[in-house]
């Protein structure tokens, strides 16, 4: 006779059965049973206790985003449940696989406004990707297997488990659990069309000047060994969106940077000039496209997603191939031409240089020493020092903008930043979920002072835990990001985005963690070598220019090629 | 009506799901979010057993809507999603109207009435009289308009029900393709 198990333990036995070793979370009333059982599986099940819901679930979304494992999250009823919320949005937006559970109460309180009741289903329909409430222990096996089929499968996403008291508490009988590979209505995996893929074949044969947008979905898939065959072989420059760097490293010569508002001007200017665009894996963010209607003027816009309701959603396609970003690639491949666009790639070569003059020497390389620091100059030293196979994690604001830029990206699955929902204190706690889900990489994570303080809670995770972080404060006692909008287009009306600070290195002290404030370029390279060279975790507080600007920008609402490269400056390219 | 006085015109969506609990939220929420505003709702269960069909129909155009049924066959457990135009459709609704019955005794136009408009007397009490009445939704207005004058105590229309002009449901080949998807990853 088959043994007879609570519904807690049954949920942990499943996760175990679907390879979870890992779990972020926060203990509380509706899910204590589980907690109770997590005691008896601490060998196979390591759980991270955060400060706060909110950090368990960027943990989780940082665990996930650099493994491409499912990250798990377990928290209580109600404010434990609306803690994740924000998490779980971001997680939808960037297609990030999660599994979240969250204790619920007992089904006869269910819907009398019971304490710590929440309608957790209901607030997360639309922010998931799946979520579903187990009232009865029978259904647990089935429906963790299920979640999880669904978070990691297709276009990756959150799914939520809302598990009431007496699911957790019933017992039932455990036998052999069966993961789930089939949802009749879910279409994870969609066959790839021949005659789809033949019209792609045609329009990049023929193109003259072809231009390649990689996403996150080419990193989702594995797919940036078949995208750099594909370049190289039809000679086609590659942009990246901000979430599709390091999908082709930094110093491949066909990578021609990035897109998008604060993205590369050749890239974003030749987005009109190209006649044939081939999006992967990517969704036309607003923040990539600007002005829709001024964008790929000239072009045949062939889009490749796993996702079919991305396509025509924001930029009318010629032609899409509905596929997992590697199949399609790897099936693609033979059936194009070997090709030479030379002329084309090295037209590129002008906006570059323009670039290079205009915004990247003064931001990254600057010249007078006793000038202010610059956010772009710290992002490439810390680049440059972090040895061969560094991750970088961002806050949100200019620090993710400027350490986007000036990182350098060697391998797949390098930067883990909040790009859809632009979620402000996502980056600490990230930070710890890369460390745990790459150990042996460093882990550069960036922030500002403002981010920073969204989320600081968590240098406890990093102190219990021993988390190896480099943490680097892009500190300009300023909310930079808006203070740069207020500047260019609110008439330096500076409103509420001066903040006091505390010293953040002494705070970091008194979580035993050492760190430096920085306070002029002379010290900078000797701090970030100590950083790097120092085993743990460790606070580089760098004082920066609060009138330091992310350039070039393209601003809101603005055609893709109406790009600025300072406050005075608009980019024309020269006559050839 | 097929269009409405902003000139947008009547679509119906049907949506074939799973029949699981919260499947109208999942689908109202995505009208909501766009600010589209649900003209008629109707849900049973259709002639494929354990597969619910939803019939939704709402006032708009093609190039908003299009996106939405994307939205909608996104979710997990919607089996496919279709949007129709009237024409496309033979379709029906229902409404009961209840007036005084001293009102229609007094009339001397009753019976041309209910031969006119088709209806059919539900019940009759002593005080009021419900009448029945199944057509589309001018047909149904027509007599709100004639039996106004009786005093209309109370009205009643449904959501729209309607099928297609097609040999079967829709969604029969969608499930067959996914019957035969489920017997190759089982490798039969």
């Amino acid at each position: 006779m088959a043994e007879k198990i609570t519904g807690a333990e049954a949920i942990i036995r499943s996760m175990i059965s679907e390879g979870v070793d890992l779990v972020f979370g926060y203990p509380g009333g509706a899910i204590i049973s589980v907690y109770d059982k997590l005691y008896d599986y601490t060998s196979s099940i390591t759980h991270i206790l955060t400060r706060h819901e909110q950090g368990a679930v960027h943990a989780a979304q940082g665990y996930a985003r650099v493994s491409g494992k499912t990250g798990v999250v377990i928290v209580t009823s109600g404010p434990g449940a609306t803690n994740v919320i924000t998490g779980i949005s971001d997680a939808l937006m960037d297609s990030t696989p999660l599994v979240v559970i969250t204790g619920q109460v007992s089904v006869d309180l269910l819907g009398t406004d019971a304490f710590q009741e929440t309608d957790v289903v209901g607030i997360t329909q639309p922010i998931t990707k799946w979520s579903y409430q187990i009232r009865k222990v029978e259904e647990i096996p089935a429906m963790v297997a299920k979640a999880f089929h669904i978070a990691n499968s297709g276009r990756p996403g959150p799914v939520v488990l809302d598990i009431a008291k007496e699911a957790q508490m019933g017992k039932i009988e455990w036998g052999e659990y069966h993961k789930c590979n089939y949802i009749r209505s879910y279409i994870p995996l969609p066959e790839i069309k021949h005659a789809d893929l033949q019209k792609v074949a045609d329009l990049i044969n023929s193109a003259e000047r072809p231009m390649i947008i990689s996403g996150h979905g080419v990193m989702i898939s594995g797919a940036e060994d078949a995208l750099q065959s594909l370049a190289e072989k039809a000679d086609i420059p590659v942009a990246t969106t901000l979430l599709g760097l390091s999908t082709i490293p930094t110093g491949h010569p066909l990578n021609k940077g990035l897109v998008g508002m604060h993205g590369n001007i050749a890239p974003n200017w030749k987005t009109n000039e190209a006649d044939v665009l081939i999006a992967i894996g990517m969704r036309f963010d607003d923040r990539v496209t600007g002005d829709k209607s001024h964008y790929a003027k000239n072009a045949k816009v062939v889009h490749i997603d796993i996702d079919s309701s991305e396509f025509d959603k924001n930029i009318k396609t010629t032609a899409t191939v509905h596929g997992d970003a590697k199949q399609v690639l790897e099936a693609l491949l033979p059936m194009i031409s070997e090709a030479k666009h030379r002329d084309w790639i090295k037209s590129f070569e002008k906006p570059e240089a323009t670039e290079y003059e205009a915004v990247i020497k003064k931001a990254s390389y600057p010249e007078d020493p006793e000038s202010p620091m610059r956010m772009g100059e710290v992002a490439r030293k810390v680049a440059e020092a972090a040895g061969k196979n560094p991750v970088l994690v961002t806050d949100v604001g200019q620090n993710q903008l400027l350490s986007a830029r000036y990182f350098r990206y060697n391998s797949p699955r390098s930067i883990i930043t909040s790009g859809g929902l632009g979620t402000m204190g996502f980056g600490l706690p990230a930070s710890i979920g890369a460390k745990l889900g790459a150990p042996d990489r460093q882990v550069c994570f960036f922030c500002g002072d403002g981010g920073f303080q969204m989320t600081i809670q968590e240098l406890g995770t990093i102190m219990q835990y021993g988390m190896a972080v480099k943490i680097i404060i892009l500190n300009n006692h300023f909310l930079g990001n808006v203070r740069q909008w207020q500047s260019l287009f609110f008439n330096n009306r500076f409103s509420q985005t001066q903040m006091l600070n505390p010293d953040f290195t002494e705070i970091a002290k008194a979580y035993g963690i050492p760190g430096e404030n920085v306070g002029s370029r002379r010290d900078l390279n000797g701090a970030i070598k100590r950083m790097m060279d120092y085993p743990g975790a460790y606070v580089l507080n760098v004082r920066v220019d609060e009138k330091d600007m992310v350039f070039p920008m393209t601003p809101n609402g603005s055609p893709v090629d109406f790009i600025m490269l300072d406050r005075n400056n608009i980019y024309k390219p020269e006559k050839s | 009506m097929d269009k409405n006085e902003e000139g947008k015109r009547l679509y119906t969506i049907t949506v074939f799901t799973e029949n699981h609990v919260g499947l109208m939220n999942q689908l109202s929420i995505i009208f909501t979010r766009r600010n589209l505003n649900l003209e008629s709702v109707s849900a049973s269960p259709c002639s494929i057993p354990g597969v619910h069909k939803m019939t939704l129909t709402c006032y708009s155009d093609r190039e908003t809507l299009e996106p939405v049924i994307k939205q909608i066959e996104k979710r997990v457990e919607v089996l496919k999603a279709f949007l129709f135009t009237n024409d496309e459709l033979i379709y029906q609704e229902v409404a009961l109207y209840k007036v005084p019955t001293a009102r229609l005794l007094d009339s001397e136009n009753l019976e041309a009435i209910i031969r006119r408009h088709n209806a059919r007397i539900l019940e009759i009490t002593r005080d009021n009289t419900v009448l029945e009445k199944t057509g589309h939704s001018n047909e149904t207005e027509a007599l709100f308009e004639e039996l106004k004058k009786y005093d209309i105590r109370q009205f009643v229309r449904s959501g729209r029900v309607a099928v297609t002009r097609a040999n079967v449901e829709l969604v029969d080949q969608f499930i067959r393709e996914q019957e035969e998807r489920r017997n190759r990853i089982d490798g039969r």
